[in-house]
């Protein structure tokens, strides 16, 4: 199937492509409204400032679109920074709106643990996961962030402990991300971006 | 659940070619960088890094290369830097495949240049990497690859870093580098309670023991190692094996349960 994956100007958008790709995706690169409007499925990924993200963006005029699609039900799946632009803003930022699709703020990690939550680390699953089909429990991620939304009710799929208990695994209907990094994460990461197009099929 | 300690082997990377540095007797071949690096990261390695040790100009074009096909074998994280000085040649490193960059003599001699960085790609994308050597003054950071001192303290370095953005500390000590007697856990220990972010440990890694002792006493988040992996006097599945019976969490190469795609 085809994938989109949005390029905002501060994605890692080579290395999420090739793990799309080796699963027999075909990806496409979008960084216009129209490309987004007519995406059968979406990726939004991300690495760097929340405010670079909403400058992107904004450049580009995506946010009503994105809003539209993920309304019709188009799946997406966030990465990291994709994870935390779906919520209303991010403590990175303040002021800056994020995408508003989960209405929490995004936190920084405290500073009782090391900061950025960089390496491998283990989710606590809080309810049945799509993402997380066929993965064992006591699996590893790999992380690299410095803020994190709060694990809560209805959206939390599953949880990682880094100073609090954080969302690693969002699935709210056809709105899906990931505080790890999927295409960085092994044989285990390929098999949720594999879960992930199974699902959006 | 646990944050595992990482193992990282490195990659010297000479025209193309992985080598090993013998002090003042020239550099001995260790292999293929794509093959190396294809196998550390089925073998269940957490991460990769890869130093440009090149010192010509014309060089830098080949790093980018070989940075560019190593991207194309691993599903791991994987950092490169050496010779990184500008904005632009980090730019570059991350285009080419990247996650993160390392900067090591450039930073000592312009500190801003890891703000820049950070600001630029995130802190979780620049890796301070610091060579550290045991002098009268206590100790001390060297540059241009561990030859010339630059004055100054590796605490208040390492502090400074940090508070410019840098997401990582590699640490590697010069007087253990090479050495093959182990990593410095006093160091190792004294950096990672100063600064709030993971601190890789690097120089004199041999045994399994050795390791162990460095997740431990030194408080490492990750403990890296070259020709001990190269030249496959251990096994990476071995050493986390060993470190997980004695209760350090480690990352097992695992697959995920059901019929795999391949």
């Amino acid at each position: 199937m085809k994938v989109s994956i949005i390029d905002y100007g501060a994605g890692n958008l080579p290395s999420v492509e090739r793990a799309l790709r080796s699963l027999g995706a075909e990806t496409e690169c979008v960084t216009s409204p129209g490309k987004i409007a007519t995406a059968r499925a979406l990726i939004l990924p991300g690495v760097g400032h929340f405010s670079a993200f909403v400058a992107g963006l904004r450049e580009r005029n995506l946010a009503a679109t994105l809003h539209d699609a993920i309304a019709r039900g188009v799946p997406i799946l966030g990465i990291c920074l994709g994870l935390q632009a779906m919520f209303t803003a991010s403590a990175e930022a303040l002021g800056e709106q994020g995408l508003d699709l989960i209405h929490e703020v995004v936190q920084v990690l405290p500073t009782n643990v090391k900061s950025p939550h960089i390496g491998w680390n283990q989710l606590r699953r809080l309810r049945e996961s799509v993402l997380l089909r066929e993965i064992s429990e006591d699996a590893y991620f790999y992380f690299a962030h410095s803020y994190a939304a709060a694990a809560s009710e209805p959206h939390t799929a599953a949880a990682c402990d880094h100073g609090f208990p954080f969302a690693a695994v969002v699935e709210q209907h056809n709105l899906m991300a990931v505080q790890f990094h999927p295409e960085k994460s092994g044989e285990v990461g390929s098999r949720v971006l594999r879960n992930f197009l199974e699902w959006a099929q | 659940m646990t944050l595992a300690r990482r193992i990282i082997p490195c990659l010297d990377v000479d025209a193309g070619r992985v080598v090993k540095g013998v002090e003042f007797a020239g550099l001995r071949d260790m292999g293929d960088p794509e093959e190396l690096a294809a196998r550390y990261n089925s073998e269940g390695a957490d991460e990769l890094i890869l130093l440009d040790i090149t010192a010509s100009r014309d060089g830098r074009a080949t790093f980018l290369e070989t940075v560019s096909r190593v991207a194309q074998q691993v599903n791991i994280p994987f950092t490169a830097g050496g010779g990184i000085r500008r904005l632009q040649d980090g730019n570059a490193v991350l285009r080419a495949g990247a996650d993160k960059i390392t900067v090591n003599t450039a930073a000592v001699a312009r500190p801003e240049l890891i703000s820049e960085l950070a600001a630029q790609f995130g802190s979780q994308a620049v890796v301070l990497s610091m060579d550290v050597k045991n002098t009268h003054a206590g100790w001390e950071v060297f540059v241009r690859g561990g030859a010339e001192s630059s004055g100054r303290d590796a605490v208040a370095w390492a502090r400074e870093g940090v508070s410019r953005g840098a997401g990582e500390i590699l640490l590697t000590s010069i007087d253990r580098d090479g050495t093959c007697s182990g990593f410095d856990c006093e160091l190792t220990a004294k950096i990672a309670a100063t600064v709030p972010v993971p601190v890789i440990a690097s120089g004199g890694a041999n045994t399994f023991d050795d390791f162990l002792a460095v997740f431990t006493d030194g408080r490492a988040d990750a403990g890296l190692a070259a020709s001990i992996f190269h030249s496959a006097t251990h096994s990476i599945p071995a050493l986390k094996k060993f470190l997980a019976e004695r209760g350090v969490p480690v990352r097992m190469p695992m697959r995920p349960l059901g019929n795999s795609t391949r």
